[in-house]
């Protein structure tokens, strides 16, 4: 709250900045603009990015830095025996800190004193911030204002500054990914000094359990990840058993044989699948199809799990439908109309011109979408956390109730997250090579679509 | 619908037969009441300016006009004495007896092989593999283009030159062993000793197929054709032997046309 | 044979082969596009059977039923002194008044057994009411009145038919008594279903009865607030960049790269670099929509990169060179011209990675904000859940009442999701230019 208080301080003083310089810049040039060099807004803008820019920068530094600052300030004045406690002790201690100092009643004293601490440290810490940033404001304000003369090139410098600022939002994405993957490298190498990569990656057991205490020795949970691929592999599979025919049907069928008013409607429609969250799927797949189902299975005397691959991967396979059959559609309606002439000028039938003349030059296309929708499957969580289960089970049974690496990433993770233990650290790693795994197919299906695709020219 | 084929017409009798022909695209009227005979065995050649309603006739024949949206035929029009646009007439069976070549060569993305096997294998006029090869074989050669491509039949269709593939889609026309081959300006993307290669062609086909055939230039039509039908704004002027066309026009607008002073 | 008979008979062949073959072509091309027709029929079939499943179940969400019930707010229970002390008037027993309501009108001489069947059917926030009202108003103290009171979850399904009138079976889980309690209370009209104003205006709690969506409504707004307020300049100024002035070179090949990756990445990924940088690095507070918010908007930020570059490119180079023959400078010809041609189709593709970011769950739980939490957020920075994560956690509820919210939640927020695209699409029919 004080921090918007603070910025739009902040605001108004560059305002001001604006008007000044402007003002300056006509006035030294006696009220003729012509003479001056770049308009006068852009003087005005330039005093006011002189004021703004480094005050924002403090507030900006001191908003990203202060709760680690703080953090490291309070733990430091901890008792001593307090500060030698493991990372997540101190974590949950800092935790009741926090909760104590928004008002929560506590019995600790170390609790209180420190919190204490705590609110003095935030006052003081704000208190400086303000008075720097207003500070930097004038004084940005005044050493622009002075340098204003009629030959000063203010466009260009604002514009230069502006063009800084496109160029780092650019780079966002960059750094996006190099967090990405430093991030998952860096918890993922932590896991594997407790468990070796060897038993991750071939492992055939997977159960996380682990000592509860600090004094049991040993871990005794396993960590291979074989199950979880095979979990995987099994929902996507049928997952794609329901998606490909339907939706490339749906492309066939709305790009070759519908009306256009049918197709106004129906690809809308189609489209409407695609914009439900996965997390309604995961509740009908939940209340509705799974029970369904069982009660079909019992009619066939199959015993189907309550949380089969079977409804979890037929649930996916419905929100695939739309990508899948919006991709092939692309690729159909691409394929040059002078193809189906040649194709109906020796008497083929729709369905014959189709099938043998423009789905085989579509289909380089079809296979790059098959692969995107396989690595959405992949990457999709929600359903599978409610509609799958949690049971590492290796199987290729789609009755039975298996669970996927995204499932696991999420248990792992719900609760308290104690970065030192395994169970953690394992959801770091399997979510590097669940990065790896979709990056990768989606690497290969832009390089089928550009390598296979046919030049008509 | 018996099949009566060229060999038993003699020369000169009426293939196909236009009577009263009335094309529109929508408002837009097209073809005005086209009276005109094809003659079996012969290359008759429609020629006229651009958008004079040649290419409209030519898709009438084998109904490729039926693609477009809102086209509407009236009047009649005959291949061997029955109505091409009676309800009776299945288009696929039309379109096996009528073949037909475009401006630009569109071989299928498949093998030089497959692209000739295509129409004897959707109507099943092979028994065998070894049929379809001798079809395929044969269909080439008349093509003359099996001397430059018998050694690579499973490259595709598409890594050959723009002669080679327009000679090819003129091969995959022959396969389906037609009675009728149309060919909408067949040269006119290719370069001058493709061109003649394909005029050869013509030439020879002419022995076991009637071929009608829309050009833009005069003297392919005087080359290549026995009769010669002028066409201007969607109507029929005039119609007859080529050299008498080309060297006693009857009418003024085909003198006009022939004698370069418009289109 | 002659060649001229060769080709006869050849020709011969063909027309009767052909003739042959036609029937099982044309009844294959008809079963086809039989197939086709199928596929979308199906599919769309999905969608509907999706939709009654969950109107079915959640329609009735908006309805809350109440008891009427004489209540006698007597002096000697609420406040014994007389002090009319608001401490003392906060923490006296209402659950008392109810306990003796029930008990006169509907088993005088109830045993203890009894008294307990009796006190079930109502809600533990009915004692809520209570307090507020006489809190509000210690006039009332003394009085008697006929308080329309929320009901259990068990009471609430039977009167909503989503379990059956029957004690015990198909989801009603009253016993024989209280099933006629029920009945004697719905012919003497004491028993109504009214709005219910409870599910819009509260958090989560564990009674599905007196559970609310506004917890997560807020939550939600918040976190959106912040994905706006950071993706949309970092898009909207990448996506200039990238477009009209990046320079053609590796560095803007790396850059192109990791935009298209980005958004094809599974977003339980960035639900990890949330927290391991903006919680275990910077100490953000947790379950805050101001890291829920920073994650999504990494989320969007690729979607409306690439959709903000789609703008600018369909905005004609004749216009740019017209204001650049004018001495425009480059960054004048962006801003003054080619931006605002190109905003609606910024603000369209914005608007649908907002609508997306509404619908996005897994990341939202590793990043803490799975909690249950009663208050609603007042700000970015408070604990809060997000509407797909209330979905969610009461999803895992396995009581009727509980369906029944979740459903409703999920309509609520499909109706958001419903009210956003159709802005953009109005929006993008509106500025939709041919140019």
């Amino acid at each position: 709250m004080q921090t918007f208080v603070l910025a739009a301080a902040l605001l108004l003083m560059m305002s001001f900045a604006f008007r000044l310089g402007r003002g300056r810049a006509l006035a030294v040039v006696g009220g003729e603009p012509r003479s001056l060099h770049s308009l006068p807004s852009y003087y005005g803008w330039w005093v006011a990015l002189w004021c703004g820019l480094p005050a924002f920068g403090v507030v900006a530094a001191w908003l990203i830095f202060e709760p680690s600052v703080i953090r490291a300030l309070v733990v430091a004045a901890l008792p001593p025996e307090l500060q030698m406690l493991s990372e997540d002790k101190v974590a949950v201690l800092i935790n009741e800190v926090h909760n104590a100092a928004l008002g929560h009643p506590t019995t600790n004293a170390d609790v209180v004193t420190a919190a204490e601490q705590y609110t003095r440290l935030r006052q003081i810490g704000f208190a400086a911030v303000t008075v720097l940033s207003i500070a930097l404001a004038m004084i940005g304000t005044g050493f622009a204002h002075r340098r204003i003369t009629a030959t000063l090139r203010a466009r260009p410098r604002v514009e230069a500054t502006l063009k800084i600022f496109l160029v780092a939002s650019s780079t966002v994405a960059v750094f996006t990914t190099v967090g990405i993957v430093l991030s998952l490298l860096f918890e993922a190498l932590r896991f594997f000094h407790m468990v070796s990569i060897t038993d991750f990656l071939f492992g055939l057991n997977w159960s996380p359990q682990m000592s509860m205490r600090a004094d049991q020795t040993g871990s005794s949970g396993a960590f291979g990840a074989v199950p979880l691929l095979a979990g995987t592999l099994l929902i996507s599979t049928i997952s794609m058993v329901v998606a490909l025919p339907l939706g490339l049907f749906s492309a066939i069928y709305m790009s070759e044989y519908a009306a256009p008013g049918f197709r106004s409607w129906a690809k809308p429609a189609l489209e409407i699948l695609a914009g439900i969250p996965t997390v309604v799927y995961g509740f009908f797949a939940v209340i509705t199809i799974a029970p369904m189902i069982r009660s079909a299975g019992a009619v066939f005397g199959l015993d189907v799990a309550a949380e089969s691959a079977l409804a979890a991967g037929f649930v996916l396979g419905i929100t695939l439908i739309p990508l899948i059959s919006s991709l092939s559609d692309d690729v159909i309606t691409a394929v040059p109309q002078s193809l189906r002439e040649g194709a109906f000028g020796l008497g083929a039938t729709r369905s014959e011109c189709i099938r043998q003349v423009v789905l085989p030059a579509a289909l380089p296309g079809i296979v790059g979408g098959v692969l995107l929708a396989v690595s959405r499957a992949i990457g999709e969580t929600m359903i599978v956390v409610m509609a799958a289960g949690l049971s590492a089970k290796l199987t290729f049974n789609p009755i039975e109730a298996v669970t996927t690496v995204t499932v696991q990433i999420v248990t792992l993770l719900i609760g308290d997250t104690e970065f030192d233990s395994p169970k953690t650290l394992a959801a770091f790693a399997l979510g590097l090579m669940l990065f790896i795994i979709t990056l990768g197919l989606n690497v290969v299906a832009l390089h089928i679509v550009q390598k296979y695709r046919e030049k008509y020219d | 619908m018996t099949a009566s084929l060229n060999a038993m017409l003699p020369l000169g009798t009426s293939k196909v037969v236009a009577k009263d022909l009335n094309v529109y695209y929508g408002d837009k009227h097209a073809l005005h009441t086209v009276d005109l005979d094809i003659r079996a065995g012969e290359v008759t050649a429609l020629i006229g300016p651009s958008g004079c309603g040649k290419s409209t006739f030519l898709r009438c024949i084998n109904r490729m006009n039926d693609l477009v949206d809102g086209a509407r035929v009236t009047g009649a029009l005959t291949l061997d004495g029955d109505d091409i646009y009676d309800r009776s007439i299945d288009v696929v069976q039309l379109r096996a007896r009528v073949g037909m070549v475009f401006q630009k060569p569109n071989p299928f993305p498949k093998s030089i092989y497959d692209n000739v096997a295509y129409g004897p294998r959707i109507h099943g006029h092979a028994k065998d593999q070894t049929e379809l090869d001798e079809i395929v074989m044969t269909s080439l050669e008349k093509a003359g283009l099996l001397g430059e491509v018998e050694d690579r039949l499973q490259e595709s269709g598409t890594s050959l030159s723009g002669g080679q593939q327009q000679r090819l889609c003129i091969a995959r026309a022959i396969a389906v062993q037609p009675e009728v081959i149309l060919m909408d300006e067949p040269c006119s993307a290719l370069d001058p000793i493709a061109t003649a290669k394909v005029e050869e062609l013509i030439d020879e086909l002419r022995e076991n197929f009637t071929i009608v055939i829309v050009t833009h230039s005069m003297q392919q039509a005087a080359r290549v054709s026995q009769r010669t039908a002028f066409f201007h704004l969607g109507k029929l002027i005039e119609v007859g032997d080529t050299e008498q066309i080309f060297t006693n026009p009857q009418q003024p607008l085909t003198q006009g046309y022939i004698t370069g002073r418009f289109g | 044979m002659t060649e001229m008979a060769q080709s006869t008979t050849a020709s011969r062949r063909s027309a009767q082969v052909v003739a042959a073959r036609l029937g099982r072509r044309y009844s294959a091309e008809r079963t086809f596009r039989l197939l086709g027709l199928a596929a979308v029929v199906i599919s769309i079939g999905f969608l509907g059977m999706l939709l009654v499943s969950i109107v079915g179940k959640g329609a009735t969400a908006f309805l809350q039923t109440q008891v009427a019930l004489e209540i006698n707010f007597d002096p000697a229970v609420i406040d014994p002194q007389g002090t009319r002390d608001p401490a003392a008037l906060d923490t006296a027993d209402y659950q008392q008044l109810i306990r003796t309501a029930m008990i006169t009108r509907l088993a005088p001489d109830a045993d203890r057994t009894t008294r307990r069947d009796l006190t079930a059917m109502i809600s533990a926030g009915a004692a809520n009411q209570l307090r507020s009202m006489v809190v509000a108003n210690p006039a009332l103290i003394g009085t008697s009145h006929a308080v329309w009171l929320i009901a259990k979850d068990s009471v609430d399904m039977v009167m909503k038919g989503q379990a059956s009138r029957q004690a015990g079976v198909g989801g009603n889980t009253l016993n024989e008594r209280q099933q006629g309690w029920l009945s004697d209370l719905e012919s003497s009209e004491q028993i109504r279903k009214a709005f219910n104003t409870t599910f819009f205006s509260v958090g989560d709690s564990r009674d599905p009865e007196l559970a609310g969506i506004w917890g997560a409504v807020a939550g939600s707004f918040f976190s959106l607030l912040v994905t706006l307020v950071v993706s949309f300049p970092l898009g909207v100024a990448a996506a200039v960049y990238l477009e009209e002035f990046a320079p053609i070179n590796r560095w803007t090949d790396v850059i192109e790269v990791n935009i298209n990756n980005l958004a094809a990445v599974p977003s339980v990924v960035f639900g990890l670099l949330g927290l391991a940088v903006f919680l275990n690095v910077f100490h953000l507070p947790r379950s805050a929509p101001l890291v829920g918010g920073l994650v999504l908007a990494l989320i969007c930020l690729p979607t409306i990169i690439i959709a903000g570059r789609a703008a600018l490119k369909s905005v004609p180079p004749s216009i740019r060179q017209a204001a650049a023959g004018l001495g425009a400078s480059p960054l004048q010809i962006v801003a003054h011209h080619v931006l605002p041609l190109a905003m609606p189709g910024m603000l369209t593709g914005t608007i649908l990675g907002m609508a997306r970011a509404l619908g996005e769950t897994a990341p939202l739980l590793m990043i803490g904000m799975v909690a249950f939490i009663v208050d609603i957020p007042k700000g970015p920075l408070d604990p809060s859940a997000v509407l797909p994560v209330q979905v969610y956690l009461w999803a895992g509820s396995s009581e009727r009442a509980f369906v029944e919210k979740t459903s409703a939640a999920i309509l609520v927020l499909l109706l958001f999701l419903v009210a956003m695209n159709m802005v953009a699409i109005v929006m993008r029919k509106k500025f939709e230019r041919r140019w």
